[in-house]
């Protein structure tokens, strides 16, 4: 498969005054078309960083983001974000949240009914076309992220920005919203970069887990490749050695070889 | 032991279930004249209070001033000797003898115009500052200094500059009322979190989309604060500014009616004011919390 999304000896320093602080060093990735890339570490390696690297809200020092061999450096519909806190409008119902995206996108491409089909299509893929009409301050955290998804989606990204989507959100919501994830993904086929604290979430989502050192100057550790066949189902992966064997290599490259000093 | 302490409660809570369910019918018109009841409660607790103020400031005015040979008019007074003035805000018997309701719509007039121009500049000048760390450092020091300047000291000025009574008041209003607004929807649009404009950039909105979407519904309890402020500060000026402009408005009234000593029509003016300034104030902030109620509510 060709290289969908390049990641080139990427390298981010942050300058305040006269101090440097280099937070990702030489990050060289290759994501193919439809993958499920997920990216753990502790906090403060630059796992954000990246995110909002790739997505183009923040230029690189050095190297480059390849998307289809074409650089990118500033941000676009194509690489959608589902930001960590939602971020969605509270001024407007959760309809209008997504119908500013596919307004945007899709304003001179699509007539004004077919605008509003797509809209309530892709509320309906995150089960939240019975909500339309409520605002975010009125629907649950859960249903926020949802909507998230729903407006990140409706703008039919290249790749889905992931920034640690689930979080903030209690577990059992959580593995909800990540068995909706699964079930786009197996519609939808989409390109999806995700950040995660989790390393059962990054086991049960991903195609591979980009596993991160410890920051200043962070790289990338390794990259464990999750072959498990799809559609996952949560408890069957319980008991699945292959699932077992990921999970472990996750933990022990976060707790032996790259132990969070500073969290002791 | 505790089994035995749930089993009488259960039993309990049945039957008072079921004895409501046959009170049902006829609670359904005595709950309505509950609410009525509620709603006049709550309306004698907001209203009665003022009310009684109101009559014991009064009562205290008149037995300061009832007495013959007092400096300024008593209630009795003003309302034997300015009657004319109170009952009937809307009579015209020549062309500088008219009511007060007249006279207070000219002034409304210059405010509605110059707290316009105020509005839409200052928030257009603030909502660029806002955006640009460079113009905020270097202006902001300036607006807080124009801001303390007090309003009739523009009117020489402006007179000056525009050589007639009329635009110079509405200019004083313009110039009096735009500082809070502007400096108000720069903190504004400083404070529109990182998110919504993360949002925009991914959107790519163009500067007049993430203006209307995004700066200004987030911005927007700011921004009605600083209006707010704006519309007392330039109901403030526009009396100041009439009295010596002179024209039709409520404020040079005031002035004309001192020169000929007409204290009793001075008091009615007053309460002209004063009630016109709350209703603005008042209408002001109702649009803010109506416009803001999304954004405020996250």
């Amino acid at each position: 498969m060709a290289a969908y999304l390049k990641l080139d000896h990427i390298s981010k320093t942050f300058r305040r005054g006269s101090s440097e602080t280099e937070v990702l060093r030489d990050i060289n990735l290759v994501i193919n078309e439809g993958e499920i890339v997920s990216m753990i570490g502790h906090s403060g390696c630059g796992k954000s960083t990246l995110l909002n690297l790739i997505a183009g809200l923040i230029p690189v020092t050095t190297g480059a983001v390849l998307l289809e061999d074409r650089e990118v450096n500033a941000p676009g519909p194509e690489r959608a974000v589902v930001f960590q806190n939602h971020s969605l409008l509270p001024w407007l119902t959760v309809y209008d949240n997504v119908a500013l995206a596919v307004d945007k996108v899709f304003g001179s491409s699509k007539s004004r009914s077919e605008r509003r089909q797509w809209i309530l299509h892709n509320l309906d893929l995150v089960q939240m076309a019975h909500a339309k009409d409520k605002r975010p301050s009125e629907i649950s955290g859960g249903m926020k992220q949802r909507v998230g998804i729903a407006r990140a989606l409706a703008i039919e990204p290249k790749i889905l920005l992931l920034d640690e989507p689930f979080g903030a959100l209690d577990a059992l919501t959580r593995a909800h919203l990540q068995d909706s994830v699964m079930q786009i993904h197996a519609t939808l086929k989409n390109t999806m970069i995700m950040i995660t604290h989790d390393v059962d979430e990054a086991v049960l989502l991903s195609d591979r887990i980009v596993m991160m050192t410890n920051g200043p100057s962070a790289t990338i550790g390794d990259v464990l490749s999750v072959n498990l066949a799809r559609p996952r189902k949560r408890l069957e992966l319980v008991a699945d050695p292959d699932y077992i064997a990921a999970r472990e290599a996750v933990l022990k490259f976060l707790y032996e070889r790259h132990r969070f000093v500073e969290a002791a | 032991m505790s089994l035995a302490a749930l089993k009488p409660k259960a039993d309990h809570s049945v039957t008072k279930g079921q004895a409501q369910v046959i009170a049902l019918k006829p609670a359904t018109s005595s709950a309505r004249r509950q609410k009525l009841v509620r709603m006049a409660r709550t309306f004698a607790a907001n209203v009665l209070p003022p009310l009684i103020c109101a009559g014991v400031i009064f009562l205290i005015w008149q037995i300061a001033f009832g007495r013959p040979g007092a400096t300024l008019p008593s209630p009795l007074t003003v309302w034997r000797e300015a009657q004319d003035l109170i009952v009937d805000p809307f009579f015209r018997n020549g062309p500088q003898d008219i009511g007060l309701g007249w006279r207070t719509l000219t002034s409304l007039q210059r405010v509605g115009i110059g707290f316009g121009f105020a509005a839409i500049v200052g928030i257009l000048v603030g909502a660029v500052i806002g955006q640009s760390i460079w113009a905020m450092r270097g202006l902001d020091p300036i607006f807080q200094i124009l801001r303390t300047v007090p309003p009739l000291a523009w009117l020489p000025i402006s007179l000056a500059a525009f050589r007639d009574s009329q635009p110079s008041a509405i200019f004083v209003i313009f110039i009096t009322s735009i500082w809070p607004i502007l400096i108000n929807t720069a903190v504004g649009v400083r404070n529109i979190p990182q998110d919504y404009r993360n949002v925009a950039e991914v959107l790519r909105l163009n500067h007049f989309e993430f203006f209307w979407k995004i700066m200004l519904p987030s911005a927007a309890p700011y921004i009605f604060t600083g209006l707010r402020i704006g519309i007392g500060l330039a109901w403030l000026a526009i009396v100041a500014a009439e009295m010596l402009t002179g024209g039709v408005g409520i404020g040079f009234f005031i002035w004309d009616a001192w020169n000929s000593s007409r204290l009793p029509d001075i008091v009615v003016a007053l309460f002209y004011i004063g009630i016109v300034g709350f209703v603005l104030d008042r209408i002001v902030g109702a649009i803010g919390s109506l416009v803001s109620r999304g954004t405020s509510a996250s």
